[in-house]
Protein backbone atom coordinates (compact mmCIF):
# COMPACT_ATOMS: atom_id res chain seq x y z
CA UNK A 1 0.00 0.00 0.00
CA UNK A 2 2.77 2.39 0.95
CA UNK A 3 4.62 1.44 -2.22
CA UNK A 4 1.55 2.26 -4.27
CA UNK A 5 1.14 5.59 -2.48
CA UNK A 6 4.78 6.45 -3.07
CA UNK A 7 4.51 5.49 -6.71
CA UNK A 8 1.45 7.66 -7.26
CA UNK A 9 3.01 10.60 -5.47
CA UNK A 10 6.27 10.31 -7.41
CA UNK A 11 4.43 10.05 -10.71
CA UNK A 12 2.51 13.21 -10.03
CA UNK A 13 5.49 15.21 -8.79
CA UNK A 14 7.74 14.38 -11.72
CA UNK A 15 7.61 16.07 -15.09
CA UNK A 16 4.30 15.73 -16.86
CA UNK A 17 2.61 14.46 -13.73
CA UNK A 18 0.29 17.40 -13.53
CA UNK A 19 1.16 18.38 -10.00
CA UNK A 20 0.58 22.10 -9.66
CA UNK A 21 -1.80 22.21 -12.58
CA UNK A 22 -4.73 22.16 -10.19
CA UNK A 23 -3.11 24.94 -8.17
CA UNK A 24 -2.53 27.04 -11.27
CA UNK A 25 -6.15 26.49 -12.28
CA UNK A 26 -7.31 27.56 -8.82
CA UNK A 27 -5.19 30.71 -9.14
CA UNK A 28 -6.60 31.52 -12.57
CA UNK A 29 -10.22 31.04 -11.52
CA UNK A 30 -9.80 33.30 -8.51
CA UNK A 31 -7.99 35.88 -10.65
CA UNK A 32 -10.74 35.88 -13.24
CA UNK A 33 -13.58 36.41 -10.78
CA UNK A 34 -12.73 40.07 -9.96
CA UNK A 35 -12.48 40.74 -13.70
CA UNK A 36 -15.98 39.41 -14.21
CA UNK A 37 -17.78 40.91 -11.19
CA UNK A 38 -15.73 44.08 -10.61
CA UNK A 39 -13.01 44.94 -8.10
CA UNK A 40 -15.11 46.39 -5.25
CA UNK A 41 -13.65 44.99 -2.05
CA UNK A 42 -17.03 44.87 -0.29
CA UNK A 43 -18.62 42.71 -2.99
CA UNK A 44 -15.55 40.49 -3.30
CA UNK A 45 -15.42 40.01 0.44
CA UNK A 46 -19.00 38.76 0.45
CA UNK A 47 -18.56 36.24 -2.35
CA UNK A 48 -14.97 35.26 -1.50
CA UNK A 49 -15.72 32.09 0.53
CA UNK A 50 -18.05 30.77 -2.18
CA UNK A 51 -15.69 31.60 -5.01
CA UNK A 52 -12.71 30.04 -3.26
CA UNK A 53 -14.71 26.89 -2.55
CA UNK A 54 -15.94 26.69 -6.14
CA UNK A 55 -12.42 27.24 -7.43
CA UNK A 56 -11.06 24.47 -5.23
CA UNK A 57 -13.84 22.15 -6.37
CA UNK A 58 -13.21 22.82 -10.05
CA UNK A 59 -9.46 22.41 -9.59
CA UNK A 60 -10.16 19.02 -7.98
CA UNK A 61 -12.41 18.07 -10.85
CA UNK A 62 -9.82 19.06 -13.42
CA UNK A 63 -7.28 16.53 -12.18
CA UNK A 64 -9.74 13.64 -11.84
CA UNK A 65 -9.53 12.27 -15.36
CA UNK A 66 -5.79 11.65 -14.91
CA UNK A 67 -6.47 9.78 -11.68
CA UNK A 68 -7.18 6.38 -13.21
CA UNK A 69 -7.04 6.94 -16.98
CA UNK A 70 -3.23 6.83 -17.19
CA UNK A 71 -3.10 3.65 -15.12
CA UNK A 72 -5.79 2.18 -17.34
CA UNK A 73 -3.82 2.93 -20.48
CA UNK A 74 -0.51 1.41 -19.36
CA UNK A 75 -2.17 -1.61 -17.75
CA UNK A 76 -1.36 -0.81 -14.13
CA UNK A 77 -5.01 -1.09 -13.25
CA UNK A 78 -5.17 -4.66 -14.53
CA UNK A 79 -2.21 -5.50 -12.31
CA UNK A 80 -3.87 -3.85 -9.34
CA UNK A 81 -6.99 -5.85 -10.06
CA UNK A 82 -5.11 -9.14 -9.80
CA UNK A 83 -2.80 -8.00 -6.99
CA UNK A 84 -3.19 -9.50 -3.49
CA UNK A 85 -4.06 -6.01 -2.24
CA UNK A 86 -7.86 -5.60 -2.18
CA UNK A 87 -9.03 -3.26 -4.88
CA UNK A 88 -10.92 -1.23 -2.27
CA UNK A 89 -7.62 -0.47 -0.56
CA UNK A 90 -5.92 0.37 -3.85
CA UNK A 91 -8.73 2.77 -4.72
CA UNK A 92 -8.52 4.40 -1.29
CA UNK A 93 -4.79 4.87 -1.73
CA UNK A 94 -5.36 6.43 -5.14
CA UNK A 95 -7.88 8.83 -3.60
CA UNK A 96 -5.40 9.63 -0.82
CA UNK A 97 -2.67 10.33 -3.36
CA UNK A 98 -5.06 12.55 -5.28
CA UNK A 99 -5.89 14.47 -2.14
CA UNK A 100 -2.22 14.86 -1.16
CA UNK A 101 -1.32 16.20 -4.59
CA UNK A 102 -4.44 18.28 -5.29
CA UNK A 103 -6.56 18.84 -2.20
CA UNK A 104 -3.83 19.60 0.32
CA UNK A 105 -2.04 22.21 -1.86
CA UNK A 106 -5.41 23.85 -2.49
CA UNK A 107 -6.07 24.06 1.23
CA UNK A 108 -2.66 25.62 1.80
CA UNK A 109 -3.00 28.05 -1.10
CA UNK A 110 -6.53 29.17 -0.26
CA UNK A 111 -5.56 31.82 2.36
CA UNK A 112 -3.16 33.46 -0.09
CA UNK A 113 -5.89 33.65 -2.70
CA UNK A 114 -8.23 34.85 0.03
CA UNK A 115 -6.09 38.00 0.20
CA UNK A 116 -6.67 38.53 -3.52
CA UNK A 117 -10.41 38.14 -2.93
CA UNK A 118 -10.32 40.54 0.06
CA UNK A 119 -11.71 37.89 2.37
CA UNK A 120 -12.63 39.36 5.78
CA UNK A 121 -9.91 38.65 8.41
CA UNK A 122 -12.16 36.41 10.48
CA UNK A 123 -12.67 34.12 7.51
CA UNK A 124 -9.19 32.69 6.94
CA UNK A 125 -9.18 30.15 9.71
CA UNK A 126 -12.64 28.81 8.83
CA UNK A 127 -11.88 28.75 5.12
CA UNK A 128 -8.82 26.58 5.74
CA UNK A 129 -10.66 24.34 8.21
CA UNK A 130 -13.66 23.84 5.94
CA UNK A 131 -11.48 23.14 2.91
CA UNK A 132 -9.30 20.74 4.89
CA UNK A 133 -12.42 18.91 6.04
CA UNK A 134 -14.18 18.95 2.69
CA UNK A 135 -11.54 18.28 0.05
CA UNK A 136 -10.99 14.63 1.09
CA UNK A 137 -14.65 14.02 0.25
CA UNK A 138 -14.10 15.66 -3.13
CA UNK A 139 -11.19 13.31 -3.85
CA UNK A 140 -13.05 10.19 -2.75
CA UNK A 141 -16.23 11.03 -4.70
CA UNK A 142 -14.09 12.02 -7.65
CA UNK A 143 -12.36 8.64 -7.58
CA UNK A 144 -15.77 7.03 -7.93
CA UNK A 145 -16.50 9.21 -10.96
CA UNK A 146 -13.12 8.41 -12.47
CA UNK A 147 -13.73 4.69 -11.89
CA UNK A 148 -17.11 4.95 -13.62
CA UNK A 149 -15.69 6.54 -16.75
CA UNK A 150 -12.34 4.75 -16.87
CA UNK A 151 -12.99 2.64 -19.95
CA UNK A 152 -14.73 5.38 -21.92
CA UNK A 153 -12.91 7.24 -24.63
CA UNK A 154 -12.98 11.00 -24.10
CA UNK A 155 -14.83 10.53 -20.83
CA UNK A 156 -13.65 13.85 -19.37
CA UNK A 157 -16.83 15.82 -19.99
CA UNK A 158 -19.02 12.92 -18.94
CA UNK A 159 -16.95 12.67 -15.78
CA UNK A 160 -17.80 16.27 -14.87
CA UNK A 161 -21.47 15.71 -15.58
CA UNK A 162 -21.50 12.68 -13.29
CA UNK A 163 -19.34 14.05 -10.51
CA UNK A 164 -20.63 17.62 -10.18
CA UNK A 165 -24.09 16.72 -8.85
CA UNK A 166 -22.43 14.40 -6.34
CA UNK A 167 -20.38 17.36 -5.13
CA UNK A 168 -23.46 19.43 -4.25
CA UNK A 169 -23.82 18.52 -0.54
CA UNK A 170 -20.09 18.93 0.13
CA UNK A 171 -20.05 22.30 -1.61
CA UNK A 172 -23.14 23.54 0.24
CA UNK A 173 -21.84 22.70 3.70
CA UNK A 174 -18.24 23.67 2.96
CA UNK A 175 -19.07 27.05 1.47
CA UNK A 176 -21.66 27.65 4.17
CA UNK A 177 -19.08 27.02 6.92
CA UNK A 178 -16.58 29.34 5.23
CA UNK A 179 -19.26 32.00 4.70
CA UNK A 180 -20.43 31.87 8.31
CA UNK A 181 -16.84 32.01 9.48
CA UNK A 182 -16.18 35.08 7.36
CA UNK A 183 -19.33 36.73 8.69
CA UNK A 184 -18.32 35.94 12.26
CA UNK A 185 -21.18 33.52 12.91
CA UNK A 186 -21.22 30.12 14.57
CA UNK A 187 -19.80 27.52 12.19
CA UNK A 188 -20.23 24.32 14.15
CA UNK A 189 -23.36 22.98 12.39
CA UNK A 190 -22.12 23.11 8.77
CA UNK A 191 -18.67 21.94 9.87
CA UNK A 192 -20.14 18.93 11.64
CA UNK A 193 -22.26 18.11 8.58
CA UNK A 194 -19.23 18.52 6.35
CA UNK A 195 -17.17 16.22 8.58
CA UNK A 196 -20.02 13.72 8.48
CA UNK A 197 -20.12 13.74 4.70
CA UNK A 198 -16.35 13.37 4.47
CA UNK A 199 -16.16 10.49 6.92
CA UNK A 200 -19.16 8.79 5.35
CA UNK A 201 -17.79 9.02 1.83
CA UNK A 202 -14.32 7.87 2.92
CA UNK A 203 -15.90 4.86 4.60
CA UNK A 204 -18.31 3.85 1.83
CA UNK A 205 -17.25 5.24 -1.53
CA UNK A 206 -14.13 3.04 -1.99
CA UNK A 207 -16.44 0.01 -2.09
CA UNK A 208 -18.56 1.60 -4.81
CA UNK A 209 -15.46 2.68 -6.74
CA UNK A 210 -13.88 -0.76 -6.52
CA UNK A 211 -17.13 -2.45 -7.58
CA UNK A 212 -17.44 -0.12 -10.55
CA UNK A 213 -13.80 -0.69 -11.54
CA UNK A 214 -14.29 -4.46 -11.49
CA UNK A 215 -17.36 -4.09 -13.71
CA UNK A 216 -15.68 -1.72 -16.10
CA UNK A 217 -12.53 -3.76 -16.52
CA UNK A 218 -14.16 -7.15 -16.83
CA UNK B 1 -45.68 -18.95 -10.68
CA UNK B 2 -43.92 -15.91 -9.37
CA UNK B 3 -43.15 -12.39 -10.48
CA UNK B 4 -39.70 -13.55 -11.61
CA UNK B 5 -41.10 -15.47 -14.57
CA UNK B 6 -41.43 -12.07 -16.25
CA UNK B 7 -37.65 -11.78 -16.15
CA UNK B 8 -37.94 -13.88 -19.28
CA UNK B 9 -38.11 -11.34 -22.12
CA UNK B 10 -40.63 -13.40 -24.12
CA UNK B 11 -43.02 -13.74 -21.19
CA UNK B 12 -42.52 -10.11 -20.32
CA UNK B 13 -43.29 -9.00 -23.87
CA UNK B 14 -46.39 -11.21 -24.12
CA UNK B 15 -47.84 -9.85 -20.91
CA UNK B 16 -46.84 -6.24 -21.51
CA UNK B 17 -48.36 -6.32 -24.98
CA UNK B 18 -51.59 -7.71 -23.59
CA UNK B 19 -51.73 -5.04 -20.89
CA UNK B 20 -50.54 -2.11 -22.94
CA UNK B 21 -53.69 -1.33 -25.00
CA UNK B 22 -55.78 -1.20 -21.82
CA UNK B 23 -53.13 0.86 -20.06
CA UNK B 24 -52.90 3.36 -22.90
CA UNK B 25 -56.67 3.81 -23.03
CA UNK B 26 -57.13 4.19 -19.28
CA UNK B 27 -54.12 6.49 -19.00
CA UNK B 28 -55.32 8.70 -21.85
CA UNK B 29 -58.84 8.85 -20.45
CA UNK B 30 -57.55 9.74 -16.98
CA UNK B 31 -55.07 12.35 -18.17
CA UNK B 32 -57.52 13.99 -20.58
CA UNK B 33 -60.39 13.92 -18.07
CA UNK B 34 -58.20 15.16 -15.24
CA UNK B 35 -56.74 18.02 -17.28
CA UNK B 36 -60.01 19.08 -18.96
CA UNK B 37 -61.95 18.76 -15.70
CA UNK B 38 -59.23 20.73 -13.95
CA UNK B 39 -58.95 23.42 -16.59
CA UNK B 40 -62.64 23.95 -17.37
CA UNK B 41 -64.62 22.25 -14.62
CA UNK B 42 -63.19 23.86 -11.51
CA UNK B 43 -63.64 27.40 -10.19
CA UNK B 44 -60.74 29.85 -9.97
CA UNK B 45 -58.96 30.04 -6.67
CA UNK B 46 -59.84 32.95 -4.39
CA UNK B 47 -56.33 34.40 -4.38
CA UNK B 48 -54.47 32.64 -7.19
CA UNK B 49 -57.09 33.19 -9.86
CA UNK B 50 -56.86 30.89 -12.85
CA UNK B 51 -53.13 30.21 -12.36
CA UNK B 52 -54.04 27.54 -9.83
CA UNK B 53 -55.05 25.29 -12.72
CA UNK B 54 -51.46 24.51 -13.60
CA UNK B 55 -51.48 22.28 -10.51
CA UNK B 56 -53.15 19.53 -12.57
CA UNK B 57 -50.04 19.31 -14.70
CA UNK B 58 -47.39 20.35 -12.18
CA UNK B 59 -48.14 18.04 -9.27
CA UNK B 60 -48.60 14.79 -11.25
CA UNK B 61 -45.42 15.31 -13.30
CA UNK B 62 -43.41 16.22 -10.21
CA UNK B 63 -44.74 13.12 -8.50
CA UNK B 64 -43.78 10.92 -11.43
CA UNK B 65 -40.38 12.59 -11.77
CA UNK B 66 -39.45 11.31 -8.31
CA UNK B 67 -41.22 7.97 -8.64
CA UNK B 68 -39.45 7.32 -11.93
CA UNK B 69 -36.12 7.57 -10.12
CA UNK B 70 -37.40 5.20 -7.42
CA UNK B 71 -38.48 2.76 -10.11
CA UNK B 72 -35.02 2.99 -11.68
CA UNK B 73 -33.47 2.41 -8.26
CA UNK B 74 -35.52 -0.75 -7.71
CA UNK B 75 -34.84 -1.97 -11.25
CA UNK B 76 -31.12 -1.32 -10.80
CA UNK B 77 -31.09 -3.28 -7.56
CA UNK B 78 -32.88 -6.18 -9.24
CA UNK B 79 -30.31 -6.12 -12.04
CA UNK B 80 -27.38 -6.04 -9.65
CA UNK B 81 -28.76 -8.83 -7.47
CA UNK B 82 -30.55 -11.15 -9.89
CA UNK B 83 -29.14 -10.05 -13.24
CA UNK B 84 -32.38 -10.00 -15.20
CA UNK B 85 -31.82 -8.11 -18.43
CA UNK B 86 -35.42 -6.93 -18.61
CA UNK B 87 -34.91 -5.09 -15.35
CA UNK B 88 -31.82 -3.25 -16.58
CA UNK B 89 -33.59 -2.33 -19.80
CA UNK B 90 -36.62 -1.09 -17.89
CA UNK B 91 -34.38 1.22 -15.87
CA UNK B 92 -32.85 2.45 -19.11
CA UNK B 93 -36.29 2.97 -20.60
CA UNK B 94 -37.59 4.90 -17.60
CA UNK B 95 -34.77 7.47 -17.49
CA UNK B 96 -35.81 9.68 -20.45
CA UNK B 97 -39.45 9.58 -19.30
CA UNK B 98 -38.37 10.73 -15.84
CA UNK B 99 -36.20 13.41 -17.41
CA UNK B 100 -39.14 14.81 -19.37
CA UNK B 101 -41.41 14.67 -16.30
CA UNK B 102 -38.80 16.62 -14.32
CA UNK B 103 -38.52 19.17 -17.10
CA UNK B 104 -42.32 19.62 -17.30
CA UNK B 105 -42.52 20.03 -13.53
CA UNK B 106 -39.74 22.65 -13.60
CA UNK B 107 -41.22 24.57 -16.52
CA UNK B 108 -44.81 24.56 -15.24
CA UNK B 109 -43.50 25.59 -11.83
CA UNK B 110 -41.69 28.53 -13.41
CA UNK B 111 -44.78 29.54 -15.38
CA UNK B 112 -46.84 29.46 -12.18
CA UNK B 113 -44.15 31.13 -10.11
CA UNK B 114 -43.85 34.15 -12.37
CA UNK B 115 -47.29 35.67 -11.60
CA UNK B 116 -47.53 34.24 -8.07
CA UNK B 117 -44.07 34.70 -6.58
CA UNK B 118 -43.06 37.39 -9.04
CA UNK B 119 -40.11 35.34 -10.25
CA UNK B 120 -39.48 32.54 -12.71
CA UNK B 121 -36.93 30.94 -10.51
CA UNK B 122 -35.91 31.06 -6.88
CA UNK B 123 -33.18 29.03 -5.21
CA UNK B 124 -35.73 27.31 -3.10
CA UNK B 125 -34.95 23.83 -1.69
CA UNK B 126 -37.59 22.04 -3.74
CA UNK B 127 -36.75 23.82 -6.96
CA UNK B 128 -33.04 23.32 -6.44
CA UNK B 129 -33.32 19.64 -5.64
CA UNK B 130 -35.45 19.16 -8.72
CA UNK B 131 -32.79 20.84 -10.81
CA UNK B 132 -30.20 18.52 -9.27
CA UNK B 133 -32.47 15.55 -10.00
CA UNK B 134 -32.63 16.76 -13.61
CA UNK B 135 -28.82 16.76 -13.79
CA UNK B 136 -28.72 13.26 -12.28
CA UNK B 137 -31.06 12.05 -15.03
CA UNK B 138 -28.83 13.67 -17.65
CA UNK B 139 -25.71 12.03 -16.23
CA UNK B 140 -27.43 8.64 -16.01
CA UNK B 141 -28.59 8.78 -19.63
CA UNK B 142 -25.21 10.05 -20.81
CA UNK B 143 -23.46 7.14 -19.09
CA UNK B 144 -25.80 4.64 -20.78
CA UNK B 145 -24.96 6.21 -24.12
CA UNK B 146 -21.23 6.34 -23.52
CA UNK B 147 -20.51 2.71 -22.61
CA UNK B 148 -20.44 0.39 -25.58
CA UNK B 149 -20.85 -3.02 -23.99
CA UNK B 150 -24.51 -3.26 -22.89
CA UNK B 151 -23.91 -5.41 -19.80
CA UNK B 152 -21.11 -3.16 -18.55
CA UNK B 153 -23.32 -0.15 -19.22
CA UNK B 154 -26.12 -1.73 -17.20
CA UNK B 155 -23.70 -2.46 -14.33
CA UNK B 156 -22.18 0.99 -14.25
CA UNK B 157 -25.46 2.86 -14.54
CA UNK B 158 -27.00 0.70 -11.80
CA UNK B 159 -24.25 1.61 -9.38
CA UNK B 160 -24.52 5.24 -10.45
CA UNK B 161 -28.25 5.07 -9.74
CA UNK B 162 -27.63 3.67 -6.25
CA UNK B 163 -24.92 6.16 -5.35
CA UNK B 164 -26.86 8.96 -7.03
CA UNK B 165 -29.93 8.18 -4.93
CA UNK B 166 -27.95 8.55 -1.72
CA UNK B 167 -26.52 11.84 -2.88
CA UNK B 168 -29.87 13.06 -4.19
CA UNK B 169 -31.40 12.54 -0.75
CA UNK B 170 -28.35 14.13 0.86
CA UNK B 171 -28.63 17.12 -1.49
CA UNK B 172 -32.30 17.43 -0.65
CA UNK B 173 -31.52 17.94 3.04
CA UNK B 174 -28.38 19.97 2.41
CA UNK B 175 -30.33 22.36 0.21
CA UNK B 176 -33.01 22.71 2.85
CA UNK B 177 -30.33 23.71 5.31
CA UNK B 178 -28.85 26.18 2.87
CA UNK B 179 -31.96 28.13 2.00
CA UNK B 180 -35.38 28.18 3.55
CA UNK B 181 -37.69 28.25 0.66
CA UNK B 182 -40.55 29.89 -1.10
CA UNK B 183 -42.29 26.72 -2.22
CA UNK B 184 -45.37 25.85 -0.20
CA UNK B 185 -45.58 22.58 1.65
CA UNK B 186 -47.63 19.76 0.23
CA UNK B 187 -51.39 20.22 0.28
CA UNK B 188 -51.96 16.49 0.25
CA UNK B 189 -49.89 14.96 3.05
CA UNK B 190 -50.07 11.22 2.61
CA UNK B 191 -48.91 10.38 6.13
CA UNK B 192 -51.45 12.43 8.09
CA UNK B 193 -54.24 12.34 5.52
CA UNK B 194 -55.23 15.91 6.32
CA UNK B 195 -55.44 17.52 2.98
CA UNK B 196 -55.91 21.23 2.69
CA UNK B 197 -57.30 21.10 -0.84
CA UNK B 198 -61.04 21.33 -1.28
CA UNK B 199 -62.81 18.38 -2.93
CA UNK B 200 -63.57 20.52 -5.98
CA UNK B 201 -59.85 20.63 -6.80
CA UNK B 202 -58.89 17.31 -5.28
CA UNK B 203 -60.86 14.93 -7.50
CA UNK B 204 -59.62 16.26 -10.85
CA UNK B 205 -56.10 16.37 -9.38
CA UNK B 206 -56.39 12.77 -8.22
CA UNK B 207 -57.62 11.72 -11.68
CA UNK B 208 -54.72 13.50 -13.28
CA UNK B 209 -52.22 11.93 -10.85
CA UNK B 210 -53.54 8.44 -11.55
CA UNK B 211 -53.50 9.23 -15.27
CA UNK B 212 -49.87 10.32 -15.23
CA UNK B 213 -48.90 7.29 -13.17
CA UNK B 214 -50.50 4.97 -15.70
CA UNK B 215 -49.06 6.98 -18.58
CA UNK B 216 -45.60 6.54 -17.09
CA UNK B 217 -46.19 2.80 -16.73
CA UNK B 218 -47.40 2.53 -20.32
CA UNK B 219 -44.47 4.53 -21.67
CA UNK B 220 -41.95 2.46 -19.71
CA UNK B 221 -43.49 -0.84 -20.85
CA UNK B 222 -43.50 0.37 -24.44
CA UNK B 223 -39.94 1.62 -24.31
CA UNK B 224 -38.74 -1.53 -22.54
CA UNK B 225 -40.30 -3.57 -25.35
CA UNK B 226 -38.43 -1.44 -27.86
CA UNK B 227 -35.16 -1.91 -25.98
CA UNK B 228 -35.65 -5.68 -25.85
CA UNK B 229 -36.27 -5.81 -29.59
CA UNK B 230 -33.27 -3.57 -30.24
CA UNK B 231 -31.12 -5.91 -28.18
CA UNK B 232 -32.48 -8.86 -30.10
CA UNK B 233 -31.80 -7.19 -33.45
CA UNK B 234 -28.26 -6.42 -32.30
CA UNK B 235 -27.72 -10.05 -31.30
CA UNK B 236 -28.98 -11.24 -34.70
CA UNK B 237 -26.72 -8.77 -36.51
CA UNK B 238 -23.72 -9.94 -34.49
CA UNK B 239 -24.49 -13.55 -35.39
CA UNK B 240 -24.75 -12.66 -39.07
CA UNK B 241 -21.40 -10.87 -38.99
CA UNK B 242 -19.74 -13.83 -37.32
CA UNK B 243 -21.04 -16.14 -40.02
CA UNK B 244 -19.77 -13.95 -42.86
Amino acid sequence: MIALLRRDLQLSFRAGGGFGLGLAFFLIVTTLVPFSVGPEAALLGVIAPGVLWLGALLACLLSLDRLLALDYEDGTLDLLLTAPLPLEAAVSIKALAHWLTTGLPLVLAAPVLGVLMSLPPTGYLWLVISLALGTPALSVIGTFGAALTVGIKRGGLLLSLLVLPLYVPTLIFGAEAARRGAAGLDTSTPLLMLAGITLGTIALMPFASAAVLRMGLR
Amino acid sequence: MSIWQYANPVKFLTLSEKVQPILWVVATVCVVTGLLWGFFGTPDDFRQGSTVKIIYLHVPTALMAINAWFMMLVASLIWLIRRHHVSALAAKAAAPVGLVMTLIALVTGAIWGQPMWGTWWAWDPRLTSFLILFIFYLGYIALWEAVEDPDTAADLTSVLCLVGSVFAVLSRYAVQFWNQGLHQGTSIPVATGERTVSDVFWYPLLTSMIGFGLLFLALVLYRTGTEIRLRRAQALRNRMERRL
